[in-house]
């Protein structure tokens, strides 16, 4: 995989073909600069706005910095609204479905990638055919099983859906293909059992590959919004997109500073996981999109 | 699969072969339950939850399924196509249908366009590249339902900033999301904000995999750097741009969270999108129905990237 982001760009401003001058890579930064700004000023105003009063949000003109500055959103998220359980949900479904696919995509990943076996073929076929089937596709019968299981508004019906994904199996597929059969061939000349070689042989050099399968996991599952709209039916299973999104169309809907403040609590979290381990993360695009 | 040609003689036959024959096959044995105990549970899960669900919206499609029948769901009615045949004489759908083509049509274009010219952008700098990229990136990974929130608080006409910038500049600023025909560009706006940065990273690659030689080549040959671009740069990222035109393509064309949030479907359903429909129709209880727009999408979603292949296939 020639896939590194990081490696050095063949073409550079200052020895480009065509001899770029120092005035147009000086524009090239402003421009950038502008759109930078445009990226980020939506955040900007979400994290100020959040923490002025009611009144101050809704003043006409608005103001750009607090004139007062307050918590009272915070505080009555947390307080009266529950956002510590909405909070809580969200964490304990991305947690335990991000475990399953790193867990079980690795599995079969490997499986796939490193043994023979009849029928390899067709089920890596079939995995890679819904890769791109959309939750719209297969949300009705999925709420109808899931019913029939009685696990609507359960943390089972919230996770199981999500515990296993064809990118999983993909993104480590192809990792192990990168590895060396050597590795195994040696491992079984000294008696290793072949499960063994799989867990503790093979798995532990897939670092790199398992945190970008986490980070994409855990994002997706942390942003999802239809099947938890869908499955969980009362306010104690609610994770925060829900929560966000209902509050944001309900009676709550006028409340800016508040529903601004939940946007933070939703948006900063990921924000901070991102900025801690983006390097994996920038890898994991390239690996998913570019072979 | 190196292997494969002396496994069907080792399956066959009883091993009376050479001790190393006997070893190979003992350990292909081996190795396929292996591969079957470390398949089975995804494989299981899979059948469950993605697979099953699948057929099963398909099945129910041609059925009169209601939220009524959900305990026992083989003794519903077949409905052959009557679903698919009320889908497509319901206004509303129509109009749901046109408004996730224009989604699709200008946003995917729209994000792409954005995302080049900052991953061009990017490539010809080299102080502060990965923050500039970290900065575009940054709104991918958050949100929609939480950005959708803001950003109906960023067009509000009278207390929104975006209004109020455009006043600075002696301009005033409309009613974005109170306006039919304004709601859904500003959602297709912002959809392309919130998205360009995938495609960003992914032109960026690409574009650092364009040898420049060929670049230095071109310019010998006396190409101004716009020529370059379009005569070097672009035909070679032309896979790069396919991946990217699919990708976002099959995300638009599900556009939900953007209208559930921002507008309800609303003004006069100008913002209303097929998922949401679907949504809306599973709410109201109908099931099968339901089923049918969702393989409807699906379908569409199919053809979307069929055509986007060979669109942007390589010119023989």
């Amino acid at each position: 995989m020639t896939t590194t982001t990081e490696a050095p760009a063949p073409v550079r401003a200052g020895d480009a073909p065509g001899g770029t001058d120092r005035s147009s890579s000086r524009w090239l930064y402003v421009v950038l600069t502008v759109g930078l700004l445009a990226m980020a000023l939506p955040f900007v105003w979400m994290v100020v706005s959040s923490v002025k009063p009611e009144a101050e949000v809704r003043s006409i003109p608005p103001t750009w910095l607090p004139e007062t500055f307050t918590l009272e959103n915070y505080r009555e998220l947390f307080d009266r609204l529950r956002f510590p359980t909405y909070f809580m949900n969200s964490a304990v479904v991305a947690v335990v479905v991000t475990a399953g696919n790193l867990v079980f995509g690795s599995m079969l990943g490997y499986a796939l990638a490193k043994l023979d076996f009849r029928g390899k073929r067709v089920v890596f076929a079939l995995v890679l055919g819904t890769l791109m089937v959309p939750g719209m596709v297969t949300f009705v019968p999925l709420f109808v099983l899931v019913s029939n299981m009685g696990l609507t508004n359960t943390f089972p019906g919230l996770i199981l859906p999500y515990l296993v994904g064809p990118l999983g199996v993909f993104l480590m597929r192809q990792y192990f293909l990168g590895l060396p059969d050597e590795l195994i061939h040696a491992a079984r000349v000294d008696g290793a059992g072949e499960l063994r070689i799989f867990w503790s042989v093979m798995l532990p050099l897939t670092g790199p590959a398992l945190a970008t399968l986490g980070i994409l996991t855990f994002l997706s599952s942390w942003n999802n919004f239809l099947w938890p709209l869908v499955v969980a039916q009362t306010e104690d299973m609610y994770t925060l997109p829900v929560a966000l999104a209902l509050y944001s169309v309900g009676q709550n809907a006028t409340q800016y500073g508040l529903l601004l403040a939940g946007a933070v609590v939703v948006v900063v979290p990921v924000i901070v996981l991102f900025l801690a381990v983006q390097r994996y993360f920038v890898q994991g695009i390239a690996m998913t999109g570019i072979k | 699969m190196a292997t494969a040609t002396t496994a069907p003689a080792s399956r066959s036959r009883p091993p009376g072969g050479s001790p190393a024959a006997r070893r190979r096959s003992l350990l292909q044995r081996r190795q396929a339950r292996t591969a079957w105990l470390l398949a089975l549970p995804f494989l299981l899960l899979f059948a469950a939850f993605t697979a099953g669900p699948v057929f099963a919206s398909l099945l129910m499609s041609f059925t009169d399924m209601r939220s009524t029948d959900v305990r026992s769901p083989f003794a519903v009615d077949l409905a052959a196509f009557d679903n698919y045949t009320a889908l497509f004489q319901d206004d509303l759908f129509r109009k749901v249908a046109g408004n996730t083509a224009i989604f699709v049509l200008v946003g995917v274009p729209l994000t792409m366009v954005l995302a080049l010219a900052a991953a061009v952008g990017l490539n010809n700098i080299t102080r502060l590249r990965a923050f500039y990229r970290l900065g575009y990136y940054l709104p991918v990974v958050t949100s929609i339902v939480a950005v959708s929130v803001v950003w109906r608080f960023l067009l509000q006409p009278d207390t929104g900033p975006i209004n109020q910038l455009l006043g600075a500049v002696g301009i005033g600023g409309p009613d974005w999301l109170g306006d039919p025909s304004l709601a859904l560009p500003s959602l297709i706006v912002m959809a392309a904000w919130r998205n360009l940065g995938t495609l960003m990273v992914i032109f960026l690659a690409g574009l650092q995999t364009v040898p420049r030689e060929l670049l230095e080549a071109a310019e010998v040959d006396g190409a101004g750097r716009w020529h370059r671009f379009r005569y070097v740069t672009l035909p070679l990222l032309r896979p790069t741009l396919l991946f990217g035109a699919v990708i976002t393509g099959i995300g638009y064309l599900q556009f939900f969270e953007e209208p559930f949030v921002m507008t309800n479907g609303g003004p006069l359903n100008a913002t209303r999108s097929v998922s949401y429909y679907i949504y809306d129709q599973f709410s109201f209880g109908n099931y099968g129905y339901a089923a049918a727009a969702s393989y409807v999408l699906f379908v569409a979603i199919v053809a979307l990237t069929a055509i986007q292949f060979r669109a942007l296939r390589p010119k023989t």
